[in-house]
């Protein structure tokens, strides 16, 4: 059974066994916490956010993001990232199918799109901070380095977990908690993406307009 | 830069008498301690039973254990305070030096709020609350194991402060810029943003494990309309804790960045902006003080329904404005800093919210005085704690409608009429409602009783010296005294000033009766056990287990047709009944995991403080490493066979003295012939 029928099964009171729900820790239990952690992740951008939006013109007389945002960069980077939660999809209908070569394939793809992600990201501050413009510079500079910094750690960590994870589908193949952990950082990498998408609009689009 | 970074014997404040002395005495008593643990031959009962357990009951206890010991320090702190300024009137300097004093109303702040209450709450929330929903567990136990040991882990660091290095001497609040670099260039306020930020995440991880418990576990047939209020009034502190800590866990990183890293977010140099600090604070910290006393709220209920032998007076209008209250507890923060300078409709909006609070908070003291009115109240030590709640909360709430007028506030801003009001909601509040909560389920969570006389004259010690010590303060705050002065020079006030210390000594001897209680109700547990499990006549499933509860809580989980689950069975005749046969029960095994992992985490956030490079990166690895094992340890859970559930279901019955159903009971003999 995978889990979002079987969240759907335990959801549906009738269905209740004494036996159903005495389980510690069943799979619908750790995607529905998963989903509880993944919005206090969400408060947290949201108070980064919150802190970049009064603080963006903070530039002390140095650097705007006019001055320092590269479009074209980052749609390249956006670009990775959006399609690496594509790809994981289709790892996940790999999982849910039990194929463990077509699971193992798309989470190594999504882990190289991530991959080229994060380089192009850690490439972009090395220029700034080589060039004067690092998170000490301003109050701008400080709060951009801040939120795309947390969103970058994020990713990294996502990757270690994606690493992880492949090693586990080797080892132990696809059974219910493999699967259930393997929906947890999917909730992961697409809510990242979402993330993403208010950093790109919030920070570079309004940034260069 | 050396081995240990910025750590040397300098750290230690060996030319304080004061902390030298105190030092000394608590590693006297930690040595008496385990003298005495090795002498009883009693380490691997701590370790098997207490310390790696997932239990949430034993967890609980833990927590309320941390709690009392904090309270310890943190009373410390306030009885310095006091006889500190009773001395140091009228130009007098007194015994404390300003950088000592400022250390010490810093550590009263965070330890009280975040080391007392926090995990009192959090500990009787343990015990309770998966109880009463007729859950076997939390959703995640070894979660719950862990959150504790951050928790434990934060306390460690912050009283590591007194003997290496010093504390944060900025208030507990750490506004910058006083709290950035330039100007507390000590690594006071890194124990203060480790600390804070460690027991946090505990904190945030408790949140949503028992969110989860309480959407997915309650027993079958009990609606969410139907759990009892304490559960209830938990459940919205949870929604609070997961809405809010996050704020918390953003801020304190943020502040890490500019002192760590020489970011600008709150400096005055380089555009940063200390009132965004401050907002963000309160954003977080204004729904603290109602996750501090929603839950002491669901215990007055439970208290006051008991003991008159009623029903909760207006369960669904209780509910409701427990949660009015957590949501407006989300838009009132700016009353923090009224004197920031907003514009008066900003101000004006702020204010008008939070007067908006006293109506939901009004209507839940309307329903605890219905549901007493035409009940029989018997008059024991949790009813005496609800009573005086009502009668001091009311008078802390009407000082705070009073503050939440701005023109009001700009006078009264930061004097000692606010420090007056917290401690009146505070303690008149939360406290009394977790010391109500401790004497309610204590029989409970230990399976024997308290003594009822020194409860009482405990809780007349705390009443009367509440009134003692914090009345004179709303005097002083209307004469001028502005918080957080280390020596006044105003004859007016000192009067006032010794009729608050004499309070604080009223108020300690309160304290000290409330550890006669406890020792005195471990010395005497052989005479007075809690046999039957249900001692005052309760209402809901936790009185329907043993006490203290079998470790699997139900045999059988319980069918829930009522609010008053346990009362609805009581009457219905089904209480005590038991099932032709049971199943095995699915458990998860004790674990050192949430031990080790907490552990590395408190040894990074020590590296940290210290600046020890090649420590923090080996606690952070650590960490992961301890994670990854436990995440793929087959070694996790058992079932606990139907033959031990009959034996301790059997025993508990017997001893209860209740007799088994008859027709189930010739099953029974047929069933079990091993």
């Amino acid at each position: 059974m995978n889990t979002m029928t079987e969240a759907a099964y335990l959801a549906d009171e009738s269905n209740w066994q004494p036996d159903d729900h005495e389980h510690h820790d069943t799979g619908a239990n750790t995607v529905f916490g998963f989903w509880i952690y993944l919005m206090t992740d969400c408060l947290l951008f949201a108070s980064v956010f919150a802190t970049y939006a009064v603080l963006f013109m903070n530039t002390a007389g140095g650097v705007s993001g006019r001055d320092i945002f590269e479009l074209d960069y980052v749609a390249i980077e956006t670009a990775a990232l959006l399609l690496s939660s594509i790809t994981y999809g289709f790892a996940m209908i790999g999982a849910h199918k039990q194929n463990r070569a077509a699971t193992l394939c798309w989470l190594l793809v999504t882990f190289a799109l991530g991959a080229v992600f994060i380089g192009m990201e850690v490439n972009e501050f090395h220029h700034l901070i080589a060039e004067g413009n690092g998170p000490s510079r301003s109050a701008f500079l400080s709060s951009f380095f801040a939120l795309v910094g947390m969103h970058g750690l994020h990713v990294t960590a996502g990757l270690i977990w994606m690493a992880v994870m492949m090693l586990e589908v080797v080892k132990r193949g696809l059974g219910n908690q493999t699967v259930t952990r393997l929906s947890c950082l999917s909730l992961f990498w697409h809510f990242l993406d979402i993330v993403w998408v208010c950093v790109f609009t919030v920070v570079y689009l309004m940034g260069v307009l | 830069m050396s081995l240990l970074g910025n750590l040397s014997l300098d750290a230690i404040p060996f030319h304080e008498p004061i902390i030298m002395v105190t030092l000394a005495v608590v590693g006297l008593a930690g040595v008496a301690i385990a003298v005495a643990i090795t002498a009883y031959k009693k380490w691997g009962v701590l370790w098997h039973d207490w310390l790696t357990s997932v239990d949430h009951k034993r967890l609980g206890v833990m927590y309320i254990v941390l709690a009392l010991i904090m309270l310890i320090r943190g009373f410390s702190d306030a009885i310095m305070m006091r006889t500190q300024l009773a001395m140091a009137t009228s130009g007098d300097k007194g015994y404390l030096p300003p950088e000592h004093y400022d250390q010490i109303f810093t550590a009263h702040g965070v330890i009280m709020i975040m080391f007392m209450a926090m995990p009192f709450m959090i500990g009787l929330m343990n015990i309770a609350l998966p109880l009463q929903i007729g859950a076997r567990d939390v959703a995640f136990p070894f979660l719950n194991n862990l959150s504790f040991w951050l928790s434990v882990g934060g306390a460690v660091l912050i009283n590591l402060s007194l003997g290496l290095g010093e504390f944060a001497k900025t208030g507990w609040l750490a506004y910058p810029p006083l709290s950035e670099l330039s100007l507390s260039p000590g690594v006071g306020v890194d124990y203060y943003i480790w600390a804070l930020q460690i027991s946090g995440i505990g904190t945030l991880l408790t949140g949503v494990n028992f969110l989860v418990t309480v959407f997915k576990m309650r027993a079958p047939g009990m609606k969410l309309m139907q759990m009892p209020i304490f559960t209830w009034t938990c459940t919205w502190a949870n929604i609070l804790i997961v809405a809010s800590f996050p704020i918390l866990t953003a801020v304190l990183g943020l502040l890490t960045l500019d002192r760590y890293l020489d970011f600008h977010f709150f400096t005055n140099a380089a555009g940063g902006n200390a009132m965004m600090y401050i907002n963000l604070f309160w954003a977080w910290g204004h729904p603290e003080v109602y996750i501090l006393i929603l839950p002491a709220f669901g215990i007055f209920s439970e208290v006051i329904s008991t003991f008159t032998g009623k029903r909760l007076f207006g369960y669904k209008s209780m509910v409701w404005a427990s949660g009015a209250i957590s949501i407006l507890g989300f838009i009132v923060w700016l009353h923090h800093f009224f004197t920031m300078g907003s514009s008066a409709d900003v101000n004006a909006f702020f204010g008008i919210m939070t007067m908006i609070i006293a109506v939901p908070t009004g209507v839940k003291l309307f329903n605890w005085l219905f549901t007493m009115y035409r009940g029989r109240l018997r008059l024991t030590v949790p009813v005496l704690w609800t009573l005086g709640f009502m009668v001091t909360f009311t008078i802390g709430g009407m000082t705070g409608v009073l503050l939440a007028v701005p023109g009001a506030d700009y006078v009264l801003h930061n004097s000692l009429f606010l420090i007056a009001h917290f401690h009146n909601t505070i303690i008149g509040g939360a406290v009394f409602g977790y010391l109500a909560g401790f004497a309610y389920w204590f029989p409970k969570a230990m399976g024997f009783h308290l003594d009822e006389r020194l409860g009482k004259a405990s809780f007349w010690c705390w009443q009367v010296g509440f009134y003692v010590a914090f009345m004179p303060l709303y005097v002083l705050g209307f004469l001028g005294m502005t918080r957080r002065l280390n020596h006044t020079d105003n004859p007016d006030w000192n009067i006032w000033l010794y009729i608050a210390c004499a309070g604080a000594v009223i108020i300690l001897v309160g304290i000290v009766l409330q550890f006669v209680q406890l020792y005195q109700a471990f010395r005497q547990r052989e005479q007075n056990p809690d046999t039957t499990g249900d001692p005052w006549n309760g209402h809901t499933l936790e009185w329907s287990t043993a006490s203290p509860p079998q470790f699997y809580n139900f045999a059988e989980l319980p069918q829930v047709r009522d609010i008053d689950a346990f009362t609805d069975m009581k009457e219905q005749g089904t209480a005590y009944s038991r099932p032709a046969s049971y199943a095995p029960i699915h458990m998860p095994k004790n674990t050192p995991s949430g031990m080790l992992i907490a552990g590395a985490i408190t040894t990074f956030g020590f590296a940290a403080i210290w600046h020890i490079g090649w420590l923090a990166v080996a606690g952070l690895l650590a960490s992961v490493v301890f994670f990854l094992l436990r995440a793929y340890s087959s070694d996790v859970d058992y079932y606990v066979q139907p033959d031990e559930i009959e034996r301790t279901e059997s025993a508990y019955l017997k001893q209860a003295g209740v007799a088994p159903l008859k027709q189930e009971a010739e099953q029974q003999v047929e069933e079990v012939p091993a």
